[in-house]
């Protein structure tokens, strides 16, 4: 039994027992999963279509859905179930869609997270992404022989809370433990800044199928700091897609109106001219037109770079807000990097080059940079990390935090840009006698006005003592994690009491709606679903024994011997369920032995970086 | 909870090395960051958030000199309550609104708006030296205070300034 292994938090016990892990780039037009082996990061491949996954899902009923390029390809004879670029609803509302959205899906307002209709039943977007997701997942785990310690998605650094909050929801249901939500345009970087071993300060330009992020980061000694990040969450090559179809329309078709089916197949006409127009001077699109057959349609590469101005015009706005808001000049950037798919497109580049006045990067694939990127920092977070791989990233969050107070303005709490992990903690005060409830509306974005930013959530705080008016002070404490999601404490301060915070998500999920996703993902396939949550509460107590015993070995003289023998006899009971099939009890052991070492853990914790600040400092004394 | 300056091996000045600052941060993030336990249990991780979050914290009060001064003020028993304690010069005040005048007069003048951002710039710095002396040498904590104030002022109309340029870029 390997109980006493005994290495720091971090490093890898033993070359032959890497552990799993993969990174993942879940993309709106295609997403892809890469894995580090060998030392060496490399793109997975599907069973015969290459490594890039069609973010498609195809809805059938009374059938698993069919996810990829099969999806794809059934998209004109089957638009209205077929939902490709389901990452621009993502964490939104019906109102927030965009036009072409709302006229391909048949969209559910809910008041919420927007559903879409299908022939299997009302979906989601979470749900449609967790099926990419399952895609990859099965991809990994077939190619990688062997269950995965968990995964890294990236999600556009300008992302808000609902959007990050939807996607970490999204792999839940695909069976992924996610290790860490990273920014594209941080994940490019990483790729690209430990390839090159670069130093300096560097900008990373990603234009997606759907969103544009633009970011700055400095590299220097081992660490990726983002030092501003903005960007567009809608705003990406769709939109030229769409640009370019309403054209074609209007040359070919005199403007009617297509009925679905032909008008998807209008956009993917128009997409395969927007590709094809990279290379070509000009292309001859096969327009198809309301009554039968197709027309010709000639477009050439100026007059697609003309229709299109505006739209690279608009990705210029955040490139400047970044550089303002990192104090920087666009003189002080030492080079522009490329990431997407729609960067490919030569007046991109072009406009990119202008404002820089520089040629940008383009050395690493820009499909596949930022699965790269995530896999390399997946196989860090998972353990893996070799000896002298010593590199350390520090993101931000992408726009502010702030609360409702009166009269509908917003007062900022956290403002974009901080550094995460980041915490703030605000007072306030009930204004009625024996006030036992509150509210607090949290709201994301840079307007003064409550109604002009995105609403996140609406906090319920429940059980605060009852007192005069004025009497309790409430001290709410906002935290943002390392993925960049918001969680949120109360506490009276005056007699200690920790208020109840129930959050009511604006455009998010309920914990009940994922619980009953995830309890009809087991109808499905109930037997294999069962064996995945054995095996996962298997790995999962076998981990915390492990943990615990290497505490132990460390540091039982922090504990009394009644603690000690406390905790070494649920070690040896969680040991022992572990051995049987039992996945809730397993469950329930694990959760014994980590309530029951929490403490022991936090102290260590706490001991260990103390003594690790105080080494360093000796060290530095002594150069 | 942990001082900031212990925290990164300073001294509690307002004059300090920044580059000794920044590498203290990267050290201390080194250690306690949260991707260094991601594969660890669930205390560990809650732990090592706590303490990344409080080097973060601590990084950019320190980092920042109005906010240093203030944080070395508060250590000392002065709360910077900028809502109440409004008390500044009569000769400050008469400024504040010219500047505020002279941002509004040039809200369209992009070469205007910079002319006024250098003017601050230098403003700032000789206010920023004042500090330094009655902080550390001088221990003028009410003056310190006073000037404490009137960089805030100064911040948030550099922050104006820097917003009517961002409209105007637009």
């Amino acid at each position: 039994m390997a109980l006493l292994q005994i290495s720091e938090p971090g490093e890898a016990p033993d070359p032959h027992e890497q552990r799993l892990a993969i990174g993942i780039d879940l993309g709106t037009t295609n997403s892809l999963v890469a894995t580090v082996r060998h030392s060496i990061p490399e793109c997975l491949p599907g069973d015969a279509c290459g490594i890039l996954l069609p973010s498609v899902v195809r809805y059938k009923k009374d059938a698993t859905p069919v996810v990829g390029s099969s999806a794809l390809a059934a998209q004109a004879m089957d638009p209205r179930n077929t939902i490709a670029s389901v990452k621009r609803l993502m964490g939104r509302s019906l109102a927030d869609a965009d036009a072409g959205m709302r006229a391909r899906y048949d969209l559910v307002d809910t008041g919420g997270m927007v559903r879409i209709n299908t022939v299997a039943g009302p979906r989601s977007p979470v749900e449609v992404s967790s099926e990419i997701l399952k895609t990859l997942r099965e991809r990994a785990e077939g190619s990688l022989g062997g269950d995965l310690v968990g995964a890294v998605i990236t999600v556009p650094a300008y992302f808000d809370d609902a959007q990050r909050q939807a996607t970490k929801d999204a792999a839940r249901l695909a069976g992924l433990n996610v290790l860490r939500l990273l920014n594209e345009p941080t994940a490019a970087a990483i790729a690209y800044g430990l390839d090159e071993g670069a130093e300096g300060i560097y900008a990373v330009y990603d234009l997606g199928g759907g969103t544009f992020d633009f970011s700055v980061l400095r590299l220097s000694r081992g660490v990726f700091e983002v030092m501003a990040t903005s960007g567009d969450s809608a705003l990406g090559g769709d939109d030229f897609d769409e640009t370019l179809a309403d054209w074609l329309n209007a040359k070919a078709g005199a403007g009617v109106d297509l009925d679905c089916s032909k008008s998807r197949a209008l956009l993917v006409e128009a997409r395969r001219v927007k590709e094809a127009l990279t290379d070509a001077a000009e292309v001859i699109a096969r327009v198809p037109v309301a009554a039968d057959g197709v027309k010709g349609v000639r477009v050439t590469a100026s007059a697609f770079r003309d229709m299109t101005h505006e739209l690279v015009e608009r990705s210029l706005g955040p490139v400047r807000k970044a550089l303002r808001d990192a104090g920087l000049k666009v003189e002080e950037i030492q080079a522009v990097v490329l990431v997407g798919g729609a960067t490919r497109m030569p007046h991109v580049r072009d406009a990119v080059a202008r404002h820089f006045g520089r040629k940008p990067f383009t050395d690493i694939d820009p499909d596949k940079v930022v699965a790269i990127g995530a896999a390399i920092q997946a196989n860090v977070l998972a353990g893996n990390r070799r000896p002298g791989e010593d590199w350390l990233l520090l993101d931000v969050i992408p726009l502010s935090l702030g609360l409702e107070m009166m009269g509908g303005l917003t007062e900022k709490v956290i403002p974009r840009n901080s550094t995460i992990p980041v915490a703030k903690a605000q007072d306030f005060t009930t204004f009625k006698d024996g006030q036992t409830a509150m509210m607090i509306h949290v709201v994301q974005g840079e307007r003064e006005l409550v109604q002009d930013c995105r609403s996140l959530a609406r906090l319920e705080l429940r059980g605060i003592p009852p007192m005069p008016a004025g009497g309790a002070r409430i001290r709410v404490t906002f935290q943002v994690d390392a993925d960049g999601l918001l969680s949120v404490s109360a506490r009276e301060q005056t007699t200690g009491v920790e208020a109840n915070v129930v959050v009511k998500p604006s455009y998010g999920l309920s914990d009940d709606e994922i619980t009953s996703m995830l309890q009809a993902g087991f109808e499905h396939a109930s037997a294999d679903m069962q064996a995945r949550a054995l095996r996962e509460h298997q790995v999962d107590a076998e981990r915390l024994i492990e943990a615990t015993g290497q505490a132990l070995a460390e540091d039982a003289d922090m504990l009394s011997a009644e603690e000690l023998a406390s905790i070494e006899g649920c070690i040896a009971q969680l040991h022992r369920l572990a051995q049987g099939t039992d996945h809730l009890a397993i469950k329930a052991g694990t959760d014994e032995l980590s309530a029951k070492t929490a403490d022991f853990a936090a102290k260590r914790m706490d001991k260990a970086i103390r003594l690790a600040l105080t080494g360093s400092r000796v060290d530095k004394l002594s150069i | 909870m942990q001082e900031y300056f212990s925290l990164f091996g300073l001294p509690e000045h307002f004059g300090i090395d920044v580059s000794q600052l920044e590498a203290a941060y990267r050290t201390v993030q080194a250690q306690v960051h949260p991707d260094r336990f991601a594969n660890r249990p669930e205390t560990e991780r809650r732990v090592a958030m706590q303490w990344a979050t409080l080097a973060n914290e601590a990084f950019r009060t320190l980092k920042s000199p109005v906010a240093r001064a203030s944080y070395l003020l508060e250590r000392r028993g002065i709360e910077q309550d900028v809502e109440r304690n409004t008390s500044m010069s009569q000769a400050f005040l008469l400024q504040q609104m010219e500047w505020r005048e002279a941002v509004e007069e040039a809200a369209d003048d992009a070469h205007e708006l910079k002319r006024l951002e250098q003017e601050l710039e230098r403003d700032n710095r000789v206010m920023l030296d004042d500090l330094g002396r009655a902080l550390d040498e001088e221990q003028d904590l009410s003056q310190a205070s006073e000037l404490v104030r009137r960089l805030m002022f100064m911040d948030k109309l550099r922050q104006e300034i820097n917003e009517a340029l961002a409209r105007l870029e637009n």
